[in-house]
């Protein structure tokens, strides 16, 4: 990421890290005056298709580790394409942003297909809002995620089971073949830090970019199997 | 851009012009070492003693019992490391609470890995720490005790007197072999601005005291040694400060730090007074509004984090449910609003406060806390300001979230589980 970065203006830089903190023009853009926000009642969102209603929903995230994600979205059958995308976020500033960005990546250009909305990677995201701080990256971009379960809602109240994608089963480096559910049971073996897993698992190791989404994961089951800290 | 308005106090103040005045001949003409012997050293001589007298008569202490460090947590590491090891057989018990500073959490980490027992203290809800526990860990292996006067985060002043007492009345039980242990130490970083920190009304072996927390100069600290007290040093050197602490000394720094405590008290009970006021009055208007102000200007769920009274004066910690700190900070930086919250986001480990977590808060719930620390520079315009203005930016960050959480809690789980 960082070389993405280099031509942002670092106001603050971590000497010993070389981390920056500041947040990009876009990256503020989008927090400041968020995009394509669910304005309505979120009780009224869920309403059948045809009554004001959206196609399918997803949520992520957990509002103990600081950020939830919910999605909504209507879809053109026909073309197989997202007409519109709409959101709700709880979390910080970096996760609001790529959630804004993300519905305008989306819905830009008269929509996205949908096979090319489901390879959007969390990095998609951060190039188009120039970059965040590396601190940042693992906890705050969920949102490629949110809508992917919200894919998944789409193709299961359309009866398109084949197309449904089991995170589980999702590879996440395709050197080690390694999957969600690897690093599941690598936590439930007691591998709770990224070390330790890589130990089990040597995921990330010649893939690094999976590896903000491991920790993510490893987070996520830790606190699900041993809870808070 | 809008007016600046701080109000995060407990993290630093600036320093005031008077003490600055006093600190700038020692940059500059009198910049002599104070272990020299001509006439250039002996005048930083005098001005450190000079400063150490005023120091020490505000503690109620002897010039001998004070040593000046490079901050409050070297003075809180040299407490508790400089305990230890000049006394690690006598015993290896040493009592913290949960909510002390970093700078005695984190030494402490390193002497369990040594052998030590540390026994960390659980806190109420209210943020008092529980003295019931305390009494029952308090044995003949404890040889230091450290709690704080008031924390960083909640600002909830512990009734160190009261604890002190609980202590003597221990040593003289004969069950308490070891005469002079356990020895008890305070931080009192956060509370000397507010409150009387007489060394012997207290009735502690050790206090930690920063300059940059009361309008001195930031790079120094000082510890509070009773007389007899078995410490070894954490630096070695030169023999400096009765070889406690070697290393030339700061003089200017020194000088500041005499003059930010004495203005200081001086104006303690004043500033006291005024602040409460202006305190009050942003806690009240957050809780409840004035029954006249419209809907727009109220929060709903909002959590006080701290003991309601027993607090210092300065300090609002709060929890607004369904919005993030972070982006709570943020929005109200675009304001000109400075505060503090115990976001994860907002940390470097990306955990959030421990001192919230220690209170029995959920972690929803502290990463939308916000701390308020006032100080000097706010005026009631400021607080007039914030109550306008935080209302605005928590509806705007709600109608932006996808949360909705009950103040009892609980209800998300099973939603967010699938």
């Amino acid at each position: 990421m960082a070389k993405q970065n280099k031509k942002i203006k670092k106001d603050v830089i971590n000497k010993y890290t070389g981390n920056s903190w500041a947040y990009t023009k876009e990256v503020k853009d989008h927090f400041f005056k968020p995009k394509n926000l669910l304005l309505e009642d979120p009780k009224k969102a869920n309403l059948p298709a045809g009554r004001h209603g959206y196609d399918a929903e997803g949520i992520v995230g957990s509002p103990a580790c600081g950020d939830v994600m919910r999605v909504w979205l209507k879809i053109d059958s026909k073309k197989d394409k997202i007409k519109d995308f709409k959101w709700r976020t709880f979390g910080c500033a970096s996760a609001i942003a790529s959630t804004s960005m993300l519905s305008v990546m989306v819905i830009e250009k008269g929509g996205m297909k949908i096979d090319k909305a489901l390879k959007i990677k969390p990095q998609d995201i951060m190039k188009r809002l120039g970059g965040l701080p590396d601190r940042k990256i693992h906890c705050s971009v969920l949102g490629d995620k949110a809508l992917r379960t919200a894919l998944n809602d789409w193709f299961r109240k359309t009866k398109q089971f084949s197309r449904i994608v089991v995170d589980g089963k999702q590879i996440l480096d395709p050197n080690t073949k390694t999957t969600e559910a690897d690093i599941e049971e690598a936590v439930l073996e007691g591998a709770t830090t990224l070390l330790a897993v890589q130990k089990r698992t040597k995921v990330g190791i010649g893939y690094p970019s999976c590896l903000p989404k491991v920790e993510q994961l490893i987070r996520f089951y830790r606190e699900k199997y041993f809870g808070k800290e | 851009m809008p007016k600046q308005r701080y109000f995060d106090y407990a993290a630093t103040t600036p320093l005031d012009p008077k003490v600055l005045l006093a600190m700038l001949p020692y940059f500059g003409k009198e910049f002599g070492n104070p272990s020299n012997l001509y006439g250039l050293g002996r005048n930083a001589s005098r001005a450190i003693t000079e400063s150490t007298k005023t120091i020490t008569s505000i503690l109620g202490c002897r010039p001998d019992e004070f040593i000046y460090t490079g901050s409050a947590t070297e003075a809180d590491n040299l407490a508790i490391l400089g305990i230890a090891r000049a006394n690690r057989d006598k015993g290896k018990k040493i009592i913290v609470s949960q909510i002390e500073h970093k700078g005695i959490l984190a030494v402490c980490d390193v002497l369990e890995k040594e052998g030590f027992e540390i026994v960390r203290l659980p806190v109420l809800k209210n943020g008092l720490v529980d003295l019931d526990v305390f009494k029952k860990e308090l044995d003949e292996r404890t040889i230091l005790i450290s709690i704080t006067m008031a924390d960083s985060e909640t600002g909830t002043i512990q009734p160190i007197a009261k604890i002190s007492k609980i202590i003597t009345k221990y040593k003289k039980n004969p069950r308490a072999t070891l005469g002079q242990f356990p020895y008890f130490h305070t931080d009192a970083s956060q509370a000397t601005k507010y409150l009387n920190i007489n060394v012997d009304k207290l009735g502690v072996d050790m206090m930690t005291l920063s300059a940059h927390k009361i309008y001195g100069p930031k790079g120094i600290g000082g510890l509070y040694v009773r007389r007899g007290t078995k410490i070894n040093p954490i630096i070695y050197g030169g023999g400096q400060q009765n070889s406690l602490r070697s290393g030339t000394e700061n003089v200017p720094c020194v000088i500041g730090f005499a003059k930010a405590l004495s203005l200081n008290e001086k104006n303690k009970k004043k500033e006291f007074v005024r602040i409460k006021k202006l305190r009050d009055a942003l806690e009240k208007g957050i809780f409840s509004p004035h029954r006249r102000v419209a809907e727009e200007a109220t929060i709903s769920k909002v959590i006080l984090n701290s003991h309601p009274t027993k607090r210092l004066p300065n300090f609002l910690n709060i929890s607004i449910l369904d919005v993030e700190g972070e982006a709570m900070l943020l929005y109200l930086d675009e304001l000109g609003i400075m505060v503090s919250t115990g976001s994860a986001c907002n940390s470097q480990n990306l955990e959030p406060s421990y001192i919230l977590a220690a209170l029995g808060n959920s972690y929803e719930h502290i990463h939308g806390s916000l701390r308020f620390t006032l100080g000097k520079g706010n005026t009631m315009t400021d607080v007039k300001y914030v109550l306008k203005h935080l209302p605005i930016v928590v509806k705007k960050l709600r109608s932006i979230s996808s949360l909705d959480l009950s103040l009892n809690q609980k209800k998300w789980q099973n939603k967010i589980k699938k």
